[in-house]
């Protein structure tokens, strides 16, 4: 079961949403319904669900409502429609204690301007979840202790927030949203206050941290590079509905309307897609039993120069050259496996095109892609490299 | 306009006044029998204790929370009261401006909390404030009398309502002007309405408070002169004397005095908004 389930969730700010939900549901755009109701729409049927454990990123411009919508989700706005299914409890109908309960032990918060007490210490900031659980002091000093050396700022317990930079004050809101040990974290643009050499840091840091801590997150931000980098999954925002929802690539490589399509084109391509994406079909790859001049047959119909060698379930295991093949050819030898080298670089399909570009740059023939159990999966051009950064798909 | 036959709001008042008098008059004078006790046995207290050791205790208060200039203008202040004879009237106006501001803030802070949180409380509570605010403190002086006899009781009565309005106002902007991400934050983790208000409201609004306080204090202090018409002893008591008598160098001693007691006050309370970040 998924961990957050949404389902035609709406919000709508005003005295009598009836009514806007009366000319949503027959179509009428945002706007309309706010110069005849008066209503403002929020949030505008939006479905989705996340998976235990997965970032889901929620990106949109300002006014997109996805502030509005991350707010249904711990109940800090009550939903005009729709349910909110949190371990298959629904949080848009239980009663104010239900509510609370959920919210001190099983969904935390991380703000945009960072939200510390500016009369507390950053322990005492650190300390404010487990105050209002009502866990006792020693049991509760451990734990911030414990959180605040996790996010590297044990030694500024005692000192004030004003006294702290932006980037270790979100670090504060960082481990007061942890100490509380929850399954959700809902975090609203949290970096986008942040200057962007800390900010990508912290970026960073947070996707270390979610591999040891595996929590579900819920991400907001308007920087489409930031979501890339973050998100498992990401849904885009426009006037209050979601208007594309899939994995990075499938947004950048397909984007589902122009909207989305000018949304992507400024984003830095080499750092959001993957080999996976420009990689083309291996057409050609010889076993290491074959003889060289069934390699040298290839190469000929092909006009290539090199060949790629597997075994026959598709493990890689190097290539070898025309001239090594030739060579050994006139030697008479009948298999290819002494040629076989090794020593040419290899990606993986996670392999950002930042990094490929690199390997490309220094490497005579195509790269292999292989995954972690050496599966060759498909091989990087310089042209489909090259294709992929200008945003299209060469296909093979 | 004179189809409408004069409204007798005048009548209406007295019969009203005669009325609460009538009803619960013995309680006035029990609930006024209480109130003077404490606010003799406080008058007591502070002249009973050594004058130096008042003095002393000013003076650490300043420099502990205005610093070192105002510690000193305390003791040379307070030293000077001394020296005119007036030490025993500053302290049974220092009991009373206590005793008045200590009221203000056990019924003003919560009804300021009331207003912040509930508009409706707000809608009745804040034309109240301007009628206490507006109303010409001798129209209210009489029926304090009336209710609570004379002497230091409706003394205090009447400075309360001079000097509570900014209290109550001051209290519900400090809570008003609590940034709304930290309200989402208190909200976010769970906490409870007295959690709110306790571990976040109140501390974020304390300076907004301290300074509703401040001017509570200022206001009392303006007060003690009005109040001595009607039977508070004092500083007051002396300088409403000394414009009886027109002996105008003592008048101006008391004034004084009075002065000295309200730049101390005010500087003292003022830093405690202040000094902490």
């Amino acid at each position: 079961m998924a961990k957050i389930e949404v389902k035609n969730l709406s919000k709508v700010y005003g005295n009598s949403p009836e009514k806007a939900i009366e000319l949503m549901e027959k179509g009428k755009n945002n706007e309309e319904i706010r110069k005849r109701t008066k209503q403002v729409v929020g949030v505008r049927n939006v479905s989705f669900s996340v998976e235990d454990g997965e970032c889901f990123v929620i990106m949109g411009l300002s006014g997109s409502g996805k502030s509005s919508l991350l707010r249904c989700l711990n109940g800090l706005n009550r939903a005009s429609t729709g349910s909110i299914l949190l371990d298959g409890q629904d949080i848009s109908r239980v009663n104010t204690q239900e509510l609370r309960e959920i919210r001190r032990n099983k969904i935390a918060m991380i703000f945009q301007r960072f939200a510390l007490l500016p009369h507390r210490t950053v322990r005492d900031n650190v300390v404010y979840g487990l105050e209002v659980q009502g866990i006792e002091k020693e049991k509760r000093n451990e734990k911030v202790m414990h959180y605040l050396k996790l996010v590297g700022l044990e030694a500024w317990a005692d000192y004030y927030p004003s006294s702290l930079s932006g980037g270790m004050q979100q670090r504060v809101g960082l481990a007061r949203a942890l100490a509380t040990d929850p399954d959700i974290l809902l975090m609203d643009e949290p970096f986008s206050a942040l200057d962007p050499l800390i900010r990508q840091e912290m970026q960073e840091e947070l996707i270390e941290l979610q591999k040891k801590l595996q929590k579900t997150i819920i991400f907001i931000t308007h920087d489409l590079d930031e979501a890339i980098k973050i998100g498992d999954r990401i849904a885009l925002m426009k006037d209050g509905e979601i208007v594309q929802l899939g994995e990075a690539e499938d947004i950048l490589l397909s984007p589902a309307t122009e909207y989305v399509g000018r949304f992507v084109q400024n984003v830095d391509r080499s750092k959001a897609l993957t080999a996976s994406a420009v990689m083309v079909k291996a057409r050609s790859v010889v076993y290491p039993k074959d003889g060289p001049l069934v390699a040298l047959h290839i190469m000929e119909r092909h006009s290539m120069s090199g060949l790629f060698v597997t075994d026959r379930k598709g493990v890689y295991m190097g290539h070898i050259t025309a001239d090594d093949a030739l060579r050994i050819a006139e030697s008479k030898e009948r298999q290819i496996d002494s040629i076989i080298r090794q020593e040419a670089p290899t990606v993986s399909p996670d392999t950002t095109l930042a990094d490929i570009l690199e390997i490309v740059a220094y490497t005579q023939i195509p790269v292999a892609v292989v995954d972690e159990d050496n599966i060759l999966k498909g091989v990087l051009v310089r042209g489909s490299v090259i294709a992929g950064l200008a945003g299209e798909r060469m296909d093979a | 306009m004179d189809q409408i036959p004069r409204i007798p709001i005048n009548k209406w008042t007295d019969t009203g006044i005669d009325y609460l008098q009538a009803k619960w008059g013995s309680s006035f004078e029990i609930f006024s029998e209480h109130m003077e006790e404490l606010i003799l046995s406080l008058q007591d207290l502070l002249i009973a204790l050594p004058p130096g050791l008042i003095i002393i205790i000013f003076a650490l208060l300043a420099w502990r929370f205005a610093g070192k200039k105002v510690a000193m203008f305390a003791i040379i202040g307070f030293y000077l009261i001394y020296n005119v004879n007036l030490w025993e009237y500053t302290m049974l106006t220092l009991a009373m401006v206590i005793s008045a501001v200590v009221l203000c803030i056990i019924i003003g802070v919560p009804l300021g909390i009331l207003a912040a949180k509930r508009i409706g409380a707000h809608r009745i509570i804040w034309p109240i404030l301007d009628f206490m605010q507006t109303l010409p403190a001798f129209v209210y002086l009489l029926p304090a009398v009336t209710f609570f006899g004379l002497g230091v009781v409706p003394a205090v009565i009447a400075t309360l309502i001079f000097a509570m309005p900014p209290v109550i106002r001051l209290t519900t902007l400090g809570l008003k002007q609590v940034p709304e991400e930290l309200i989402e934050l208190g909200h976010s983790f769970g906490s409870t309405f007295s959690q709110m208000l306790f571990k976040i409201e109140l501390p974020l609004a304390r300076p907004t408070i301290m300074a509703g306080i401040n001017q509570c204090i200022m206001l009392s202090l303006s007060m003690v002169v009005i109040a001595a018409m009607i039977g508070a002893k004092g500083l007051g008591g002396e300088v409403w004397r000394a414009i009886q008598r027109m002996e105008i160098g003592n008048g101006f001693e008391a004034g004084l005095a009075i002065v000295v007691l309200a730049i101390v006050l005010d500087r003292i309370t003022q830093s405690f908004g202040k000094s902490n970040n």
